[in-house]
């Protein structure tokens, strides 16, 4: 099966090009020191707000910082904040997701209403008011962004759950008398993960779209860190003289997320079984 | 169906309840006091008149007994006073606003349903086309984009290069001197960038769905059979097909109401729109707690009632919802 | 505006609210409060064609102004931020104003008589002023705002400053007194335009609920005509205005939050009146367009941006510390990044050519080696080559916090940081919302240094900032700096009215704040207002361009009548 969906896959030009995107991604964070032409906190008085030029190949912003820089170490954090945060809210989402789905009754009750009651609730007011009360930070955007994020990953692994509970290996492993959290995350979990991990992938973009949603109105990483959100802030507030401030960062997340995105979109068509047309 | 409504209705408010709970304890929970902004870094304010201030504004009580009065205000729609100097009701403050967000809103969900529809039906019948692959892309490419990048660069396109759009408000200076048609025309122009802009994400969201919703539908057993029938490809997909294909859609549009309202923060931002999120932005910078308890608690009852709606519109199309 | 002689020395700090550059709102509201000095160069040269003369005043046309933030209140007295200031100046006036020569001269009241011992003062009022219902001004009325002010359930922030005084008393429909405890130098100043309301309208009325807050009724320039909550005030010319009826008509006061969409605004002719960025100073509106189109004009604001040291942190105990940060930080630099130049370096808590002002203090000229000899001094060397100075296997490294929503601030934070960086002393900056930022870092002394502007008063008193006995939780000497000489001398300075004694003693005051460097003082920032050039009559003075604009005019021919409000 692994190679129908390694196929079905390569097939997928877009599914392909997003895995490159991100893999790319990777390898500029990685290597941001080696690659950078200069240090990305470098503050040139003579040099503010300079246009593409061939000493800095995509300008300058308003300390006289090499934006070329500043973006590759810019890639760091949103793979940071990508991983991170999807991380607080795949482990949340799976604890609540297969303590419902598995135990049923009450508990499936209680969660499924909180869930809902976090669907209701439009999430971005409420990032925004925790983290301009509690202040802005890489980590705090990280944490809150998980907390409010994790709904769906508990509902995709509760159903997963629901369908699973009564399969044949689940029983015989409870007939076996193993424990109930190995049986949920050694047995259950596993089979039910492919879902799981498209929607995480769609939820690494999700995420660095908030963050620089955030950045955009000021409450982004705290200076000197570059981030691509906060380089568009500076492209805003200077929109008429230093387009570039503006056009690059913002390509630069329109990349990553569509990277993202057409990677999990492509696993997902592959992996789904239900549209594989010869198989 | 009465019964349907009513089971519904009490969820709601149960949820509401749940969420203004929540949302009560996370805001008073964080530090800092409304009263700061009145009396911060003013020399000529002394402690006692500070402690005066918190009294006044009830600040001096523990957070359960707040959330106590609150809630007392709250079933009788009653939002309690804003804390910002002009002290104004909440309510006041917040319902010449809904219309603005709202009307916004509305209006790119029309929007989004028109556009994203029609795409996500063509691309899925048409699947791997060029059609396809296209509207894939651009889709893609919306989905990417950060909307107040997109607000930006339109802004600067359309209002500064090409002089053809205004670029912030809903109104022109003139607008009252100006004809009903006159108004309509003027509104009108100021909503295009703003609808677009908030509804480009949806459109992409949306005609996503649909076209793996359509692909899922056709390949159901009583497509195959409507087509073994014989019946014409155009009857199977649009009578059949499109009928079923459109049920998720119901869903994920009440779903996406939170999402559109949040993301009326930036835009409005953006674009200087009188609204919702405007204020909303406003009020968190202040520590406003009664128009941010008030607003989220606006939020959440638009979008129950956008979960509601669809869930109505769902039990319409499919009966076996009521009975469930 | 002229009229809020007191405001002034009260609004100590840049208004926090507002996204991305907040600076634009202190620029504004300083050009409409306080003002520029009597310097010659107010005007900015390349525009100082302002030809008032070639054209005859007119009566119409409309005056749009750009704020970033909302008036939440339109009394002044419960007013905390300046956009209300802003458009409530235009409806009331005060007892005194200061002229343009930061003098402070009669506004309702034509004159006055000061006791002997300085602790009576007679106010005579102007008579037939009348509030715009119609009603006359009296005396009764500056004793009704007297009352409210200090009343208890008033949620005032500028009461202060009416606690000092003994007595008030109505002597008759014009003459209204006041007696002081003990001298108070800055009393004559207090009396602008916040103890003035109406009492026929207001007695009796809980004014924190009146509908007169968003409604009011003045005397002053403009009535108040109709309020679009975060869109647009509206105000129209007063008639019978005592100094008689403004040229222009209307004066609306439009609500745009983001700085690049107003300047946009500013271009397409939807704004006539806005205070510029430097950026947008410097490099977007030197085209030929903006030349025809605009005067832009530049002077000194009455404010300063400073970096503070927590002196009751181990670190900065040390005096040579904090010289040696002192020595490291070029500060030239962070106004040609942050201001584009459009500023001047501060040396003290008073801004250049005022007259508490001592130009003669100990400058702390950039000098990056003579930090590093200071510090080596200390014992701070780099001995384990990782880059940063250590001493005792700890690293010297600090904190400096500052208030979110201040776009200069960030930018010259971050200067700072990457200066000291060179010298070997790791900075780490936190950005803070305004109200846990004050609560939870400044209040409980929770910071290492802070990085913080004063917007100071045309008094030059300061003892809530440097006295000893301000160090307590809340208070303003939040650096907890304590120097029992400076104690005196600010004791000095507030009781008495001889500006040379005065003088004397604020200057030894700043000679003692540049010795010992409890502060930073890194720029005074200028005020880069921007008006359309169809309006005539602006006469840029020390106090800023628009304390007269019942005077300002826009001739016949270039009157735009479509825009009535």
């Amino acid at each position: 099966m692994k190679s129908v969906v390694w196929t079905r896959l390569r097939r997928n030009k877009l599914a392909l090009a997003g895995g490159i995107i991100v893999i790319m991604l990777f390898v500029v964070a990685l290597l941001a020191p080696v690659i950078s032409p200069y240090n990305p906190d470098e503050i040139d008085a003579g040099g503010i707000l300079s246009p593409p030029a061939s000493s800095h190949w995509l300008g300058t912003d308003d300390l006289g910082r090499d934006v070329l820089s500043r973006m590759i170490y810019g890639a760091r954090i949103s793979l940071l904040v990508g991983f991170v945060a999807v991380g607080i809210s795949l482990i949340i989402g799976i604890i609540f997701g297969s303590v419902a789905g598995y135990y049923g009754g009450l508990a499936d009750r209680i969660i499924m209403r909180f869930v809902d009651i976090m669907l209701s609730i439009p999430t971005f007011f409420l990032i925004l008011a925790v983290i301009a009360f509690v202040g802005p930070g890489i980590w705090n955007i990280m944490i809150v962004i998980g907390l409010t994020s994790w709904m769906g990953v508990a509902r995709l692994v509760r159903a997963e759950f629901l369908t699973l509970r009564n399969r044949e290996f689940v029983l015989s492993a409870q007939s076996l008398g193993l424990s109930r959290t190995r049986i949920m995350m050694r047995h259950m979990l596993p089979n039910g993960m492919a879902p799981v991990f498209i929607s995480a992938i769609l939820g690494v973009a999700a995420a660095i779209l908030v963050e620089s949603g955030l950045s955009f109105l000021g409450l982004g990483v705290q200076p000197p860190t570059a981030s691509w959100g906060n380089i568009l802030t500076l492209g805003k507030s200077n929109i008429e003289i230093a387009w570039w401030l503006s056009v690059y960062p913002g390509l630069a997340i329109l990349v990553t997320v569509l990277g993202y995105n057409l990677l999990g979109e492509g696993l997902r068509d592959a992996i789904d079984p239900r549209l594989w047309e010869n198989r | 169906m009465t019964k349907f409504l009513l089971k519904k209705s009490v969820e709601m408010l149960f949820t509401l309840f749940g969420i203004t709970l929540l949302s009560f304890f996370i805001i008073h929970l964080a530090p800092g006091k409304p009263t700061d902004i009145l009396t911060d870094m003013n020399p000529k304010v002394t402690p006692e008149m500070r402690e005066r201030l918190e009294k006044y504004y009830g600040l001096d009580k523990p957070i359960v007994v707040q959330y106590g009065m609150w809630l007392k205000r709250i079933v009788r729609f009653d939002f309690g006073d804003s804390f910002s100097t002009d002290r104004r009701p909440v309510w006041d403050k917040i319902k010449e606003r809904i219309p603005i967000t709202l009307g916004i809103n509305v209006l790119s969900m029309i929007l989004i349903f028109v556009v994203a529809i029609p795409i996500g039906i063509y691309s899925a019948v048409r699947r791997y086309s060029v059609f396809d692959k296209v509207t894939t892309v651009f889709v893609f490419t919306g989905f990417a984009a950060p909307s107040f990048w997109l607000a930006l660069l339109l802004m600067i396109l359309f209002g500064v290069k090409l002089h053809v759009l205004p670029i912030s408000g809903i109104t022109s200076l003139d607008y009252d001197a100006l004809s009903v048609w006159g108004k309509i025309w003027d509104v009108s122009r100021h909503l295009v960038l703003p609808v677009f802009v908030s509804a480009i994400g949806g459109i992409a969201g949306i005609s996503r769905y649909m076209r793996s919703g359509m692909l899922e539908v056709i390949r159901q057993d009583y497509i195959t059979t409507a087509r073994a029938k014989g019946l014409p490809e155009r009857t199977v997909t649009y009578r059949h097909a499109l009928r079923n294909a459109l049920l998720p859609i119901i869903t994920i549009l009440g779903l996406s109401v939170p999402g559109l309202i949040g993301g009326s923060v930036i835009f409005e931002q953006i674009f200087s729109i009188p609204g919702m999120g405007l204020l909303f932005y406003m009020s968190v910078m202040m520590r406003d707690y009664p128009v941010v308890m008030g607003i989220l608690t606006i939020g959440a009852i638009l979008t129950l009632a956008g979960n509601m709606l669809a869930d109505i519109s769902y039990a319409l199309v499919d009966p076996r919802v009521r009975k469930a | 505006m002229g009229q809020h002689v007191r405001n002034i020395r009260i609004k100590k700090r840049v208004l926090p609210l507002y996204p991305l550059s907040v600076y634009l709102l202190l620029l504004l509201s300083i050009l409409l409060s306080s003002g520029c000095r009597n310097e010659g160069n107010a005007l900015d040269k390349s525009d100082s064609n302002n030809s008032a003369e070639n054209s005859t005043p007119a009566y119409g046309d409309t005056i749009i102004v750009g704020s970033i933030g909302e008036p939440s209140v339109l009394i002044p007295m419960l007013a905390g931020d300046s956009a209300s200031h802003e458009v409530a100046g235009l409806i009331f006036n005060g007892l005194v104003k200061y002229d343009t020569d930061l003098e402070i001269i009669g506004d309702l009241a034509e004159s006055w008589d000061i006791s002997p011992d300085g602790l009576t003062i007679t106010f005579h009022l102007r008579k037939g002023v009348r509030w715009t219902d119609g009603v006359e001004f009296t005396a009764d009325d500056v004793m009704f705002g007297y009352k409210t002010i200090i009343d208890d359930k008033t949620p005032t922030a500028y009461k202060e400053d009416f606690l000092q005084v003994k007595r008030a008393k109505v002597l008759d429909r014009y003459t209204f007194r006041v007696t002081y405890k003990k001298p108070f130098a800055p009393a004559l100043s207090s009396w602008g335009n916040l103890p003035v309301l109406p009492e026929h309208l207001l007695r009796g009325k809980d004014i924190t609920k009146a509908a007169f807050r968003r409604k009011p009724v003045g005397m002053g320039p403009f009535i108040f005509q109709k309020w679009i909550p975060g869109e647009k005030i509206v105000l129209r010319s007063n008639h019978d205005y005592f100094e008689g009826r403004p040229y222009i008509d209307h004066y609306i006061y439009r609500i745009i939050p983001d700085p690049s969409t107003m300047f946009l605004e500013l271009r397409t002719g939807g704004i006539d009146l806005m205070g510029l960025t430097p950026v947008q100073y410097k490099k977007q509106t030197d085209t030929e367009f903006f030349r025809k189109n605009f005067h832009k004009f530049r002077y000194p604001t009455f404010a300063y941006t400073y970096l503070g040291f927590n002196l009751k942190y181990g670190l900065f105990t040390n005096r040579k510390i904090r010289q040696a940060i002192a020595y490291a930080i070029n500060k030239q630099e962070i106004i040609d990044i942050v201001l584009f130049g459009l500023g001047r370096i501060a040396t003290g808590p008073y801004v250049p050519n005022t007259w508490p002002y001592n130009p003669d203090v100990k400058k702390y000229k950039y000098n990056p080696e003579k930090a590093k000899h200071l510090l080596a001094e200390e014992g701070w060397t780099d001995t384990d080559g990782d880059g940063w100075l250590d001493k005792d296997g700890r690293r010297l490294e600090f904190t400096i916090i500052t208030n979110m929503g201040n776009d200069s601030r960030r930018k010259a934070a971050t200067i700072i940081q990457w200066r000291l960086k060179q010298i070997g002393i790791k900075v780490k900056i936190r950005i803070i919302e305004w109200s846990a930022f004050i609560n939870e870092f400044i209040d409980k002394r929770q910071f290492e240094a802070c990085l913080l502007g004063w917007s100071i008063g045309l008094d030059p008193d300061q003892y809530d900032i440097w006295d000893s006995s301000k160090t307590g939780e809340k208070e303003f000497n939040f650096i907890s700096f304590k120097n029992s000489e400076v104690d005196r001398l600010l004791d000095k300075g507030r009781r008495t009215f001889n500006i040379g004694e005065r003088k004397k003693a604020y200057f030894r005051i700043q000679e003692i704040l540049a010795e010992e460097v409890p502060y930073v003082f890194l720029y005074v920032p200028d005020a880069l207002p921007i008006v359309s050039s169809r309006f005539k009559g602006i006469k840029p003075a020390p106090i800023g361009i628009t304390y007269n604009i019942n005077k300002w005019y826009v001739p016949k021919n270039l009157q735009r009548d479509k825009l009535i409000p």
